[in-house]
């Protein structure tokens, strides 16, 4: 999808000024910690679009997707859905709006209840949710969704373990789209299959978004995976935004360290390629959320920082092309990378 | 180049209630001093209980039968006591998971300057001086204070480290590596590939690397070898493998794996599902789910067997370049 196309479709779904914290008890008499997994999280989904969402583990890409779905409730912020503000919804109307948001597991099989047929599991949320509609035709629905998730018919009455994890991730798969919605979160859809799977996977979700007019928001750790799906990317990093770039200007000029460093530790399958990059690759590890930097959340690691960098949080400017970046240097990175 | 490790027709199964199940059948390879061997495989594809079954770890239903000698000492059908003698001495291995590999209860310092007091006869003070060196050499900042913590109160990645500077103590010859990488950050992982480089130069360690990563392969080894339903199917140097498979499954890995330079609109996938190892397909394994099979295939398996010039092998009937025939269809 080209970038014209995209920068007139309407938001979707905006996520504004989102916090959580969890707060987690060490012992009995103490004060709990208090750990800060989103902060500041503001972005809008597209219509239509795929909006990767990348980090290595702690950044919160997990939280942000459940907070999405209002599978976890934010401590502030919005997230309005066609403008309705789903945080302020009450459990009953959000019933009812589950139907238009559905969530993709990592783990297939965990996902899946052992006791429960694949038929009943991919109709589960029809009857729930959409009690009116009669036996019959939800298993005329359930047998259309399975025959676009490539399942054979005669699995409908067969039980999970009986499925390999690609099997069950199209069965997965089937249940979010069955009451069919417009946004899907895949959280780590294919990070635990093998690879000649992972590609028949993604393949199958770039079909269906095609042939359903889905939006997708598509959270993963492999940067390669999520270039191949994603018109436009949000990294984040320990809990805040770093950069929300069109996923080709992403790949061919990001504009923070963080997405720079990131790319260049992503392992690329070509010999030649892989041997002659002479990588000064990140340093360290990621910082417990338990206990952040102050100032700019990436700047330990960071081989730019400076002193205002400790001082202040970024704000996430937005630059030319539809880009945010969080970064107080970005302009003299830019300069100091492209000069020198 | 001196061969380290030498395997022939080595055959693992597992006795299961009724049945037996073939893991690992007719491995033929060689390992040579200093070099990074890729093996490369799905779940199932025999890839780790190969490596398993060398250093006597196989679950205790399963069996090893062949060789596989290094220099003159036969490791299949070793008894254990015996095993130990060269097992973190002269043949190391570390995992996915270094959390399950270190003993939580005791600190980094004991689990690793016994390894040397073990094998190597030290002295409880010149062991510790070893091992910290040997944790500053694989990267940990301040090693005298990290020796003194336990497993749990370091990251994945310097626990890793850990189980990596363990490893190399002794300056093994062999290290094996079964996807070491996998369970970290990208961030991290990218350090540890940079780390396996530097240190197989430095000590003169053959790595094998076991793993389903082709990012990964391409980034760190010198030979490759492809398994799939128990068997190897493709052998060869990395970039003869990458830039010109010869076994229709080793094409089909490479177009599963999207690139992070670019951008392909879509992936070929593999058709199909992988072999379940007791109701593997007549003929060759790979039959079922392949683009390029006729007649044979399904009658008789293909031998793994030695063509052109670059040391080579292949276990496919079909002759051809598969992936300038993939591109030009």
């Amino acid at each position: 999808m080209s970038a014209v196309e995209m920068d007139t479709g309407i938001p979707l779904l905006e996520v504004e000024n989102l916090k959580k914290t969890f707060s987690i008890a060490t012992s009995l008499l103490r004060k709990p910690l208090t750990l800060t997994a989103l902060e500041d999280i503001n972005f809008t989904v597209r219509a239509g679009e795929t909006l990767g969402i990348v980090g290595e583990s702690g950044c919160g890409k997990s939280t942000l997707g459940r907070c999405i779905l209002q599978l976890i409730e934010p401590d502030e912020g919005k997230v309005l859905w066609l403008g309705e503000d789903l945080t302020k919804l009450g459990s009953e109307k959000m019933r009812k709006r589950r139907q238009d948001l559905q969530i993709i597991f990592q783990d297939p099989l965990a996902s899946l209840n052992p006791r429960m047929t694949v038929g009943e599991i991919i109709a589960d949320p029809l009857r729930t949710l959409r009690p009116d509609i009669s036996k019959t035709e939800r298993r005329a629905r359930v047998l259309r969704m399975m025959e676009a998730v490539g399942l054979l018919p005669e699995m409908i009455n067969r039980y999970p373990h009986e499925f390999s994890g690609g099997q069950a991730q199209r069965i997965g798969i089937a249940r979010a789209l069955i009451t069919e919605p417009k946004l899907i979160v895949c959280d780590e859809p294919v990070s635990a299959l093998d690879v000649s799977i992972q590609a028949q996977i993604l393949n199958l979700l770039s079909e269906l978004k095609e042939e359903f007019g889905l939006t997708l928001v598509f959270i993963s750790h492999d940067l390669s995976v999520v270039r191949h799906v994603s018109d436009r990317i949000l990294v984040l990093y320990l809990g805040r935004i770093a950069e929300l770039s069109p996923g080709h200007e992403l790949y061919t000029d990001p504009k923070h360290p963080y997405s720079q460093a990131l790319l260049l530790a992503a392992p690329i399958p070509d010999p030649k390629t892989a041997r002659a990059r002479t990588l000064e690759g990140l340093k360290g590890e990621v910082p417990s959320p338990i206990n952040p930097p102050s100032g700019c959340r990436f700047r330990t690691r960071c081989p730019y920082a400076k002193e205002i960098c400790a001082d202040q949080v970024p704000p996430l400017e937005d630059i030319e092309g539809g880009r945010l970046v969080a970064c107080h240097r970005w302009r003299e990175i830019e300069a100091e990378l492209t000069g020198g | 180049m001196e061969n380290v490790l030498e395997i022939s027709d080595l055959n693992v199964s597992f006795a299961l209630h009724n049945s037996e199940v073939h893991a690992v059948r007719d491995l033929n390879f060689s390992l040579r001093a200093g070099e990074t061997l890729a093996v490369v495989g799905e779940s199932g594809s025999g890839k780790s209980q190969s490596f398993l079954s060398i250093m006597g770890l196989l679950a205790r239903n399963g069996r090893a039968t062949g060789s596989a000698k290094m220099g003159d000492v036969e490791l299949v059908g070793m008894p254990p006591r015996q095993l130990d003698k060269y097992r973190g001495k002269d043949i190391a291995m570390i995992f996915q998971d270094p959390m399950t590999s270190l003993n939580p209860s005791l600190k980094i310092k004991r689990q690793l300057s016994e390894v040397l007091v073990k094998h190597q006869n030290y002295d409880e003070k010149k062991a510790l001086k070893e091992a910290i060196e040997m944790l500053e050499r694989v990267g940990i900042p301040s090693p005298e204070r990290r020796a003194n913590a336990y497993p749990h109160e370091l990251s994945g990645g310097m626990r890793q480290r850990v189980m990596i500077a363990m490893a190399l103590l002794c300056r093994p010859k062999i290290l094996i590596a079964d996807e070491p990488t996998t369970a970290l950050d990208v961030t991290v992982q990218a350090q540890m590939l940079d780390l396996f480089r530097s240190l197989t130069k430095d000590f003169g360690t053959a790595l094998v690397m076991i793993t389903h990563n082709l990012g990964v392969v391409a980034g760190v080894a010198d030979r490759m070898m492809v398994m799939y339903g128990g068997r190897a199917v493709e052998t060869g140097h990395v970039d003869d493998l990458f830039y010109d498979p010869r076994h229709p499954y080793t094409l089909g890995l490479l177009s599963s794996t999207p690139n992070p330079a670019e951008r392909a609109k879509r992936l070929t996938p593999i058709e199909g599902l992988p072999p379940s190892l007791e109701h593997l397909p007549k003929g060759c394994a790979f039959n079922p789910r392949c683009k390029f099979r006729f007649e044979k295939c399904f009658e008789e398996r293909p031998p793994l067997e030695p063509f052109g010039e670059a040391e080579r092998k292949k276990a496919c009937f079909y002759e051809g370049q598969l992936l300038a025939e993939e591109r030009s269809a």
